[in-house]
């Protein structure tokens, strides 16, 4: 297609180019793939969460309604999912957000080694959940895992943290963190770096300590990037999902405890093949989504001139 | 000076601690992946391999599932991925800076919108729409629904404007026409850019995880991150199998990122990482 569209193109102002036409042949082959897998399972998947009784195969369906939503909202296991994906964004994020800031500040000293340093912050990043999630698994192990033998050295009984349904929020929240922590970071050095030195050089002059450069200086300073950085996490907090394959052999917890909304509609799709319900719970993700993003927007504004 | 040099030992103290602890895992990956059946079962456990040179478990592994296999796979996807999007993205990045038509910034703005839909939300359509095409279990399928990208698209559009109008309109007035333009002058200025939206997309497609859940069936089309998790689920419990077949995942993005950890940095710094 390309190489037509050169080969037409020799005589200038011939054939397509130089029409009002031209621009959408540009916009075409981007176009057709944001139709096709986004536009159109946008608006898809707002009609099946309201198509009741409907089925994938076939495509017949018994009528419009809330049906689907009731259904869900009324699912014990959604009800949880809910409660689970609140408690990883919960913890994760402002834990994330605070040890982020704390080893951003450090990275943005100048001092030797700096590179080796980032690149060791910064390595989880590039990693695909699942596989680091393997590793994460091993040591999580109760029996011969590190994490149990090191808190063993400080008298903590062995936690069974992938095996006791009480514990295995707590895996999936400190393995999220640890997760969370290279994005974070680099979001908020770079908000460092953005501070003009010279506040900091006032602030020497008049002989303010260090924790008080940190807390009247770069703290305010930083202000939107951290609520900016917080949001964006928010919602990557609120897709939980692949890593909870590799901890628990792809169920969801030990027990089926620990749905989380993307899982929930990854098993309602994929596992019990009921369309309207995995539709409605995407729409309900959606608007998560959107309610954080809104947020963002508004935070993003009114601190533009900051 | 001394309250000096206190400060730059509590700095480096805390780096070093916060270093090790990103890196840990990593280091526990490798060594136990080095590990024998017998320093398995040590507890706790060795922090070190009994033989460094042990490599039993990577053959085994090799022998077990075909990890060439899902190598050569994830090259293929993600290679194509990055030429067919990296394509759209200019050319969609060049319409929405430089050319001017009627709803321009009406249906940019509605991207901007569609940006926010997290993906997970449009798998149940696409899985019915790839089922549909008859493309369900092959490599085409993990590369045709991200031919386009309006993330990337949006941040190239962003630095395609940032380039003066003046240039533009000189080359026009020197006969060229405006597909000359964009490839012999625009991309090569906004090479910076590209690098960084290919890298963080070949981390995208290389990761890639839940759509190939979903859409791959067979052995012989598995990716290396989605043939792990297979091999976990039916290979069952040998860790040390496990660990060496996730550092054949991990190894290359690793290099990657030594090689590109600038672009890697300054890309996200700008945009910050999808998904």
């Amino acid at each position: 297609m390309a190489a037509a569209v050169l080969g037409s193109k020799k005589k200038s102002g011939s054939g397509i180019f130089n029409t009002k036409w031209e621009p959408f042949i540009y916009l075409a082959p981007f176009l057709i793939g944001i139709i096709v897998f986004t536009l159109y399972p946008v608006i898809n998947i707002v009609l099946i969460s309201f198509k009741e009784g409907y089925r994938q195969i076939t495509g017949a369906f018994t009528g419009y309604g809330l049906g689907n939503y009731a259904r869900i909202l009324s699912d014990p296991y959604f009800i949880n999912a809910l409660k689970n994906t609140a408690m990883y964004v919960i913890f994760v994020v402002p834990i994330s957000t605070v040890l982020s800031l704390f080893f951003a500040n450090l990275l943005n000293q100048k001092i030797k080694g700096i590179a080796i340093f980032q690149t060791a912050f910064f390595l989880p990043m590039v990693t695909s959940v699942t596989a680091i999630g393997l590793v994460w698994k091993l040591m999580f192990n109760d029996r011969i895992g590190v994490i149990n033998a090191v808190l063993g050295l400080f008298g903590v009984e062995p936690i069974g943290w992938l095996i006791d349904p009480s514990m295995n929020i707590w895996a999936l929240i400190i393995y999220g963190i640890w997760n969370m922590m290279p994005f974070t970071i680099i979001l908020l050095l770079s908000g460092l770096q953005n501070i003009d030195p010279l506040y900091y050089t006032a602030a020497r002059v008049d002989g303010a300590s260090s924790s008080k450069q940190f807390f009247r200086i770069t703290v305010p300073l930083l202000a939107p990037t951290i609520g900016l950085t917080c949001i964006i996490n928010m919602i990557s907090a609120s897709k939980v999902f692949g890593e909870l394959f590799p901890l628990f052999n792809g169920s969801p917890g030990t027990a089926y405890n620990l749905f989380t909304v993307v899982y929930y509609i990854y098993y309602e799709f994929s596992v019990s093949r009921h369309l309207g319900y995995a539709a409605a719970a995407s729409i309900i993700l959606f608007l998560i989504v959107f309610v954080f993003t809104m947020i963002q927007l508004y935070v993003q504004r009114k601190w533009k001139y900051y | 000076m001394k309250k000096f040099n206190v400060k730059k030992f509590f700095v480096y103290f805390f780096l070093v601690i916060g270093a090790l602890i990103m890196i840990f895992p990593f280091y526990w990956m490798i060594i136990n992946s080095l590990k024998t059946a017998q320093d398995m079962t040590l507890y706790p456990p060795s922090w070190t391999p009994s033989n460094w040179f042990n490599f039993e478990n990577y053959k085994v592994a090799f022998e077990k599932a075909p990890f060439a296999l899902y190598f050569l796979n994830s090259i293929i996807v993600t290679i194509s991925c990055l030429i067919i999007t990296t394509f759209t993205t200019i050319m969609g990045a060049f319409a929405f800076s430089r050319l001017k038509f009627k709803g321009r910034d009406l249906i940019f703005s509605l991207l901007l919108g569609l940006m926010m839909v997290p993906f997970e939300m449009l798998v149940i359509t696409n899985y019915m729409t790839v089922a549909k095409i008859g493309i369900i279990d092959t490599l085409f399928v993990l590369i045709l629904p991200f031919t386009s990208s309006i993330f990337y698209t949006y941040i190239l559009r962003n630095f395609f404007l940032s380039i003066p109008d003046s240039l533009y309109y000189s080359a026009r007035i020197d006969g060229a026409s405006n597909w000359k333009y964009l490839w012999r002058i625009m991309v090569p200025i906004a090479k910076p850019s590209l690098v960084t939206i290919t890298i963080l997309n070949a981390i995208t497609c290389w990761n890639s995880f839940y759509w190939t859940l979903l859409v791959i069936n067979s052995d012989a089309k598995r990716t290396l991150p989605y043939g792990l998790y297979a091999f976990m689920t039916e290979g069952g419990s040998d860790m040390k199998l496990m660990m060496a077949a996730a550092t054949i995942t991990i190894v290359p993005m690793i290099i990657l990122f030594l090689f590109a950890r600038k672009y890697i940095v300054n890309g996200v710094a700008r945009g910050g990482l999808k998904g």
